[in-house]
């Protein structure tokens, strides 16, 4: 039977440790990509300021980014009641990180224009519930707004990137994000990449495709090379860190894919900043945490 | 690379000796201005702070009210693309010394500090806990009503490492990487790819 407090202080752990904490497998990217930067270059220092920064995070409980982002929730669950314990702690946690100073007041109503103060509002947070019939797992995702400014759609045949419906069309657009984006997504950057899908579809599923760690391979042997080629080449851009040149502007791809409609062809490009932050844990059976996935 | 100490509020002629690429430290009194006050500043509103030579920042911080003082947690630079379509009319009304944010701004903004005597100064993006270490102190919070993170927050910091990215001279680092990728993405997206 799950307690409620046991599931309100899990999440809250989750969601504090996901706002400060650099996940490993980013660390050790950014890490690599600082040897590959020459001693003086401003690439470099970029990237030192980076590490350190995130560092100064981690061992003071402080936000990465002052844009603590907007949350995706995603709990995967034995359909029933628990669900409803599940909504009720994320949007306490959300409160009460808010009010640490965890969390950045990063809801605003569109129609009056106030903030909202506590990071609820209408049809925020997102919280997806999934079907499961193991433990219970909550991951949680805060992307911020600048990368979600850059991040971006594009239906194919595409005239002006000559792409076609194909796996080299979807290069081409991929390429054409990370040059638009340039140094405003906050590069190095982490793609994620929906083929496929509809509109609404697109976006989510490119998201999503962010909690895959950049040290986890792609299943499909033909997406995984299609991953390993945008990020050589995205790379040989010279755009960045922070799009100030370099050899490093992104730390990787994660391309997922999805049925699509026969008259449809769209890619959706979800870029994340360097301060990617994604955690995720499995609950017992009372709502402690009993791993970190 | 040049390292020059500069405290807000300064002079055009301090923006005019400064060069593209240059590093600087920066030490004084800076004021945070985002979209909302960016939008209210442009469209005639009243600068709640006298803005004459002091450093706009494009910041959201997080803060913490601790009795009748705040606390900064995190204060990195937001995107200051978004404040194109009002930053010269802001430059050419209030003449503030430099404009700091992330990612460089466009040729009005160019322009604009060109004719004035302003620089653009450039933070490391998401580098938030590093900056905010060196705010010495919260002075002044004007605009509330703009939501805590569009406030305009007077802060006091000290030797704040930033770089020129866009002078006074007309040049812009991020044009340069901009112009200079375009050329490498139409050979790219002219070479085929098979898997």
């Amino acid at each position: 039977m799950t307690n409620e407090t046991h599931l309100l202080n899990s999440v809250t752990e989750l969601m504090e440790k996901a706002s400060t904490m650099l996940p490993d497998d980013v660390h050790a990217a950014l890490s690599r990509a600082l040897e590959r930067e020459p001693e003086g270059s401003i690439a470099r220092d970029t990237l030192e300021t980076i590490l350190k920064s995130a560092r100064i995070s981690r061992e003071r409980g402080l936000p990465l980014c002052q844009d603590t982002g907007v949350p995706l929730i995603i709990v995967r669950i034995f359909p029933g009641p628990a669900m409803f314990a599940v909504e009720s702690a994320v949007r306490e946690g959300l409160r009460r990180l808010t009010e640490k100073g965890v969390l950045r007041q990063n809801c605003v109503d569109p129609v009056t224009g106030r903030n909202t103060g506590d990071n609820i509002g209408a049809h925020v947070p997102q919280i997806h519930f999934l079907p499961a019939r193991e433990a219970t797992s909550i991951g949680v995702m805060f992307k911020g707004g600048g990368s979600e400014n850059v991040s971006t759609q594009y239906a194919l045949p595409h005239a002006g990137l000559g792409a076609d419906r194909d796996l080299n069309g979807v290069r081409k657009c991929v390429l054409d994000a990370v040059f638009q984006a340039q140094g405003k997504g906050c590069s190095p950057g982490i793609l994620g990449v929906c083929i496929g899908g509809d509109r609404a579809s697109g976006y989510l599923i490119a998201k999503e495709a962010l909690f895959r760690r950049l040290d986890e391979a792609n299943p499909s042997p033909v997406l995984a090379e299609l991953e390993e080629a945008v990020v050589e080449q995205a790379n040989s851009l010279g755009i960045g860190p922070m799009g100030l040149g370099g050899s490093t502007t992104l730390l990787g791809a994660r391309v997922a894919s999805a049925g699509r409609h026969p008259a449809c062809y769209f890619v959706t490009v979800s870029y994340s900043c360097w301060a990617t932050r994604r955690a995720r844990i499995e609950l017992d059976d009372e709502g402690r945490i009993s791993r970190w996935l | 690379m040049a390292l020059t100490r500069l405290t807000s509020p300064f002079s055009p002629d301090t923006a005019r000796a400064l060069h593209a690429g240059d590093q600087v430290l920066l030490s004084g009194r800076i004021v945070t201005a985002r979209d909302q006050a960016h939008k209210y500043l442009a469209s005639g509103g009243k600068p709640p702070v006298d803005l004459e030579g002091l450093v706009i920042y494009h910041c959201g911080p997080v803060t913490v009210r601790q009795g009748d003082t705040w606390r900064v947690t995190a204060a990195g630079p937001t995107t200051s693309m978004r404040e194109e379509p009002y930053e010269a009319r802001v430059i050419r009304t209030h003449h503030p010394g430099a404009i700091m944010g992330k990612g460089g701004m466009g040729e009005a903004t160019r322009a604009a500090l060109r004719s004035e005597g302003c620089v653009y100064l450039h933070l490391t993006g998401g580098a938030a806990a590093f900056i905010a270490g060196r705010i010495a102190a919260v002075e002044e919070v004007h605009l509330l009503e703009f939501g805590r993170p569009e406030a305009m927050w007077v802060l006091k910091v000290e030797d704040l490492p930033a770089l020129v990215t866009m002078d006074a001279h007309g040049r812009s680092l991020h044009s340069d990487i901009e112009h200079a990728s375009q050329d490498i993405l139409q050979r790219l997206l002219n070479t085929p790819f098979s898997s």
